[in-house]
């Protein structure tokens, strides 16, 4: 690279691959996320998978954390990005937590303070690389947003990243209504994840499902979904047109 | 493929590395050989490298990066033991090459971090591409662990003993060397506990022979000298 080159790009003028920092592509990766409002709080999902390209090669990552008292953050995305944002959020809370005022940050506050954050590094054309799911309950207030690696940022009664947004969301514009109770909220997000392990060739079959309510957050230890391959059809697919499939 | 330009590729330890945490510290293990695109640069290079008296890093990919990120953690380190008043912890050490990893993308090594301290005991920390930190009980890395995902599902298990664990690395360093062409040379490994660490060299006689692989000879003539089985009689 010529000196006039280096120069430019220190200065983040060209954007060339030599830039030092900045996402490039994604390495690590968890695939969707989905979540819903229901009677008491929001319920989130998402497998522990941690895909590297086509290797499901981590299989306990944890891909939901809690954040200070009231919420709840699940991501999609690049795993590293996941983890520094993490570190971000931290800062913030203890820095809430330093006013010592009697406030304490509520979803809505943490899923603008995430708006802003992807907003601004998109602008910078060094986004990190993560779809945010952000779900809270303060004061009886429930609340459920998402946030892209791009800085879109909405509110809804049910929201889902990656291959979620296809095939669980369809799901839950037909079977959600309000005030689920919570074994069908349970009932209805397993009915999501399962058809997620089905069809979404990066998922993986262990998987976490978390609670948040007024009380706070729990989130279920990890666990496997059974499956069913009975129907008569796949048993002979190719019966009466041999070498099909 | 031009013989030129592969002379000068930048150096690469395609590689296979292991981390295994035991019942009272870990193994580590690695092959040993170095490429320069398709020619052996260093054919017993010592992938495994101190990063304190208790930490050490397995290193993969490019080597000059790999390098480059231990030295400078090793340098850190070294400040924040003077410091600190005591041996610095496994996750400390981990945690700073994730930041170098993190923070610099364009750093082509895949890193295992492990070690022993008094706090945790023995603990693995597996570090990929993009500077995510995992800690695991055991991981593999380099472009040989391809071949091991399948053999470590079947056969790891929980608490083993110093001697099972090492076993195991050793076996699936082998394994991988059998079928990665980035990957051979020896079987390095290194075993770190609460009493000290211990480096082992496991030649290619020393290990097992695996499909298609045929007892090594000194020469056809020893092989031509040996006398024919006798006949058999009913």
């Amino acid at each position: 690279m010529s000196y006039m080159d280096s120069k430019m790009s220190q200065h983040g003028l060209i954007g060339s691959e030599s830039d030092s920092q900045r996402t490039l592509y994604p390495y690590v990766t968890g695939t969707s996320v989905v979540a819903l409002k229901y009677k008491d709080g929001i319920l989130m999902a998402a497998d522990m998978g941690g895909s590297y390209g086509s290797t499901l090669r981590y299989k306990t990552v944890e891909r939901m954390k809690p954040i200070g008292k009231h919420s709840l953050l699940g991501a999609s995305g690049e795993i590293s990005d996941f983890q520094e944002i993490l570190r971000y959020l931290d800062e913030l809370i203890l820095y809430d937590n330093m006013w010592d005022d009697g406030n304490s940050f509520g979803p809505k506050e943490v899923h603008n303070y995430l708006t802003r954050v992807m907003y601004n590094r998109r602008n910078k054309f060094n986004p990190l690389w993560n779809s945010l799911v952000l779900g809270g309950v303060k004061n009886g207030q429930k609340y459920l947003g998402m946030v892209s690696m791009i800085g879109v940022n909405f509110e809804d009664n049910h929201v889902a990243t990656g291959f979620g947004n296809h095939l669980a969301r369809p799901i839950l514009r037909d079977e959600w209504h309000e005030n689920l109770s919570f074994e069908d909220g349970v009932k209805l997000l397993e009915k999501c994840m399962r058809v997620l392990l089905y069809r979404d060739r990066s998922a993986v079959n262990k998987l976490q499902i978390a609670k948040i309510t007024e009380e706070g957050v729990t989130i279920s230890p990890p666990y496997s979904l059974k499956t069913f391959w009975g129907f008569s059809a796949f048993h002979n697919p190719t019966v009466g047109a041999e070498g099909s499939w | 493929m031009d013989l030129n330009m592969d002379l000068n590729a930048p150096h690469s330890m395609g590689t296979t590395i292991i981390g295994v945490t035991y019942n009272g510290g870990v193994v580590l293990g690695a092959d040993s050989r170095t490429s320069t695109g398709m020619y052996v640069a260093n054919r017993a290079s010592d992938k495994i490298t101190q990063l304190t008296d208790n930490v050490y890093v397995c290193r993969s990919g490019s080597a000059a990066d790999s390098q480059v990120v231990s030295d400078y953690v090793r340098y850190f380190l070294h400040q924040h033991t003077i410091q600190l008043g005591q041996p610095a912890t496994v996750k400390v050490a981990a945690n700073l090459v994730r930041l170098l990893s993190y923070n610099n993308k364009n750093l082509q090594t895949g890193l295992i971090v492990g070690g022993w301290d008094k706090y945790e005991g023995g603990k693995i920390y597996g570090i990929p591409l993009g500077g995510t930190i995992i800690e695991q009980p055991f991981t593999i890395g380099g472009s040989g662990s391809s071949y091991l995902y399948g053999f470590f599902d079947q056969a790891w298990k929980e608490g083993m003993t110093k001697e099972e664990a090492e076993q195991l690395v050793v076996k699936a360093v082998s394994l991988a060397i059998a079928r990665d062409g980035a990957s051979g040379g020896v079987v390095r490994t290194v075993i770190i506990n609460s009493e000290g660490v211990t480096r082992n060299f496991y030649p290619g006689d020393t290990l097992p022979l695996w499909h298609e692989e045929l007892e090594p000879q000194n020469s056809l003539l020893d092989i031509l000298n040996t006398p024919s089985p006798e006949p058999m009689t009913m």
